[in-house]
């Protein structure tokens, strides 16, 4: 994709992404909440840092699956919508439910394994979020890098059993959310699988003997940035996708 | 610090700023935000719709707020729009807000209720004849829904006891059970197996008897809307509000403790008792405190929902930690 026309489409993504949040801002503002505003805040909050967890874990095997290389930008920005809804849940949760009260939340945190639950896949996304930037993750390094940010899917598991634990008796959306999480995690394990089955240690010794060392952090840095940043300078600027 | 002053040629052409990419791209930008919202608000509704019931005539107002029947509570009384836009009905929806929209075109044409068991006097009522039996009255209740928020009704109906007297239940009857109407066809959730339908309750002949216990017919003066559980529906103030079966249409008398939806859905969550209890919390959450709706902030749950004076001793003695 034309280096324009990703930045056009990074802007789409980002705009439309911040909608449920303008949108629930303007319903509060004009008091069309419904008889709960608080609980109806919580809720649209949280489910959309569901969806966005989501759609953030969806990007990799969908970029893997398609070929279209430049999706991966937009993972970052999911990433951090999801921890975005995920603070405003946590916030409007503990500044107009529990009052502000810090003994109050903590109380009730310690009592329902729910909360503790939620907030321990809030807690996961900090460092996710705090190393989201380019600079880190070049300070990191592609591999660390990704390796920490598989607490993703710890965030993701967590915040759909949270959601489960306290539904009274209609489970059929936290099991909607189950399920595609199911798929999401299961693409990846067999990825993991089959890309260990071939890769013993001949193979891998094979590697090892054949590439030159330079090369090597450069393949991992091509999965992590953003396709386009190292490939698109390289090839014809009027390149048809 | 002066500014530099511009010359008219430094200005970019507009024909240039405006070009035709970002007109396309603005359009482009703006449809997709607004199909983005579109889908939220297929997603979450906003705003209500009108009551208009039928007014009930002649309406008594048994009891000044300060008589201790508990009939009239001082409460400042929860809006008409989020008492009807605020519904735990599952035979309509699981949203609490879907459930009007759903329930618009409910028909209780027709509607009967069997009154049946050990009692002397079997009988089917047509719904006229069950709203002629005693003269509708205005109780005012605080209505404490068990997932921890609660309003104030004004309800219109009598005492389920002139209607237990109606029937005169027979020395056996312990129990009474309640049964909402099962017809998948007018409660399109029922064909969903969310609970075990149809939805059944129960009360100890006691507690049945007691006057607090309201057959209601309406709210607010008008006939109940359809998300409130038209055309006849149970009160129990001093109880979670899962106990207020709604649209019945079969009361039998019992000897024993009859199964409960609730209660057999989930035993460690919810007792076939289910009095309101702030010292007594659900296994999932807290009920020491409720959000009123209409109020910012919880306020603290009144023990038997401030109906203790009322009814504290049809328990006297019983363990209301293991009889939840």
């Amino acid at each position: 994709m034309k280096e324009a026309n990703l930045r056009f489409t990074k802007l789409l993504v980002l705009v439309n992404c911040a909608v449920p949040a303008a949108l629930l801002a303007w319903d509060a503002w004009n008091h069309q909440l419904g008889a709960n505003p608080v609980k109806f805040a919580i809720l649209t909050t949280g489910m959309s840092a569901l969806v966005f967890l989501m759609l953030t874990m969806l990007v990799t095997p969908l970029r893997k699956i398609s070929g279209l290389n430049w999706i991966i930008s937009f993972r970052r920005t999911f990433g951090l919508y999801a921890f975005f809804y995920a603070c405003a849940h946590f916030l409007i949760f503990f500044a107009l439910d529990r009052s502000l009260s810090i003994s109050g939340t903590l109380s009730e945190m310690a009592k329902r394994k729910y909360l503790i639950v939620g907030s321990t896949g809030l807690l996961v996304m900090v460092p996710l979020a705090v190393t989201s930037t380019n600079a880190m993750i070049k300070r990191l390094g592609g591999k660390r890098w990704r390796a920490l940010h598989r607490l993703a899917y710890v965030a993701a598991v967590a915040g759909v059993i949270h959601y489960y634990m306290q539904v009274k008796a209609d489970t059929r959306q936290p099991l909607a959310f189950m399920g595609v999480l199911a798929i999401l995690l299961g693409y990846r394990l067999v990825v993991y699988l089959r890309q260990r089955r071939p890769n013993k240690i001949p193979s891998n010794a094979r590697c090892k003997a054949n590439l030159p060392k330079k090369l090597s952090p450069t393949v991992v840095l091509d999965r992590t940035f953003p396709s386009h940043e190292h490939v698109e300078p390289k090839s014809p600027p009027n390149l048809p996708l | 610090m002066l500014a530099k002053k511009l010359s008219a040629s430094e200005v970019t052409d507009p024909a240039l700023y405006f070009n035709r990419r970002n007109f396309i791209r603005a359009g482009i930008l703006a449809a997709s935000a607004v199909a983005t919202g579109a889908v939220y608000r297929r997603l979450n509704p906003a705003g209500g719709g009108e009551v208009n019931t039928p007014l009930i005539q002649g309406v008594t107002v048994p009891a000044p707020a300060t008589d201790p029947s508990g009939f009239r509570a001082a409460d400042r009384q929860t809006s008409l729009q989020d008492i009807t836009h605020y519904n735990n009905f599952y035979e309509f929806s699981t949203d609490k807000a879907s459930v009007a929209p759903l329930a618009a075109n409910f028909n209780t044409t027709g509607w009967r209720v069997s009154v049946e068991g050990l009692v002397k006097m079997p009988r089917v009522f047509e719904l006229d004849d069950l709203l002629k039996l005693s003269p509708p009255e205005e109780r005012i209740y605080r209505m404490r829904c068990v997932e921890g928020w609660s309003m104030v009704i004004p309800w219109v109906g009598y005492s389920l006891s002139k209607l237990l007297d109606a029937v005169e239940p027979l020395e056996e009857a312990k129990y009474v059970a309640f049964e909402t109407l099962l017809d998948p066809k007018r409660m399109p959730e029922q064909s969903a197996g969310v609970l075990q339908w149809p939805y059944v309750e129960g009360l100890r002949l006691d507690e049945a008897r007691h006057p607090l216990t309201l057959l209601a017919t309406g709210l607010y003066g008008r006939a109940l809307p359809p998300q409130d559980g038209a055309p006849i529906r149970l009160v129990v103030p001093w109880k979670y509000g899962f106990k207020g079966i709604k649209s019945i249409v079969k009361i039998s008398l019992v000897a024993s403790q009859p199964r409960t939806t609730w209660n057999s859905e989930a035993p460690r969550e919810y007792g076939f008792y289910a009095n309101v209890n702030p010292h007594v919390d659900h296994p999932r959450w807290s009920q020491a405190t409720e959000q009123r709706i209409g109020e910012f902030g919880r306020r603290p749950t009144l023990m038997f929902n401030g109906y203790e004076e009322q009814v504290g001793h049809l328990y006297a003695g019983m363990d209301l930690r293991t009889n939840f």
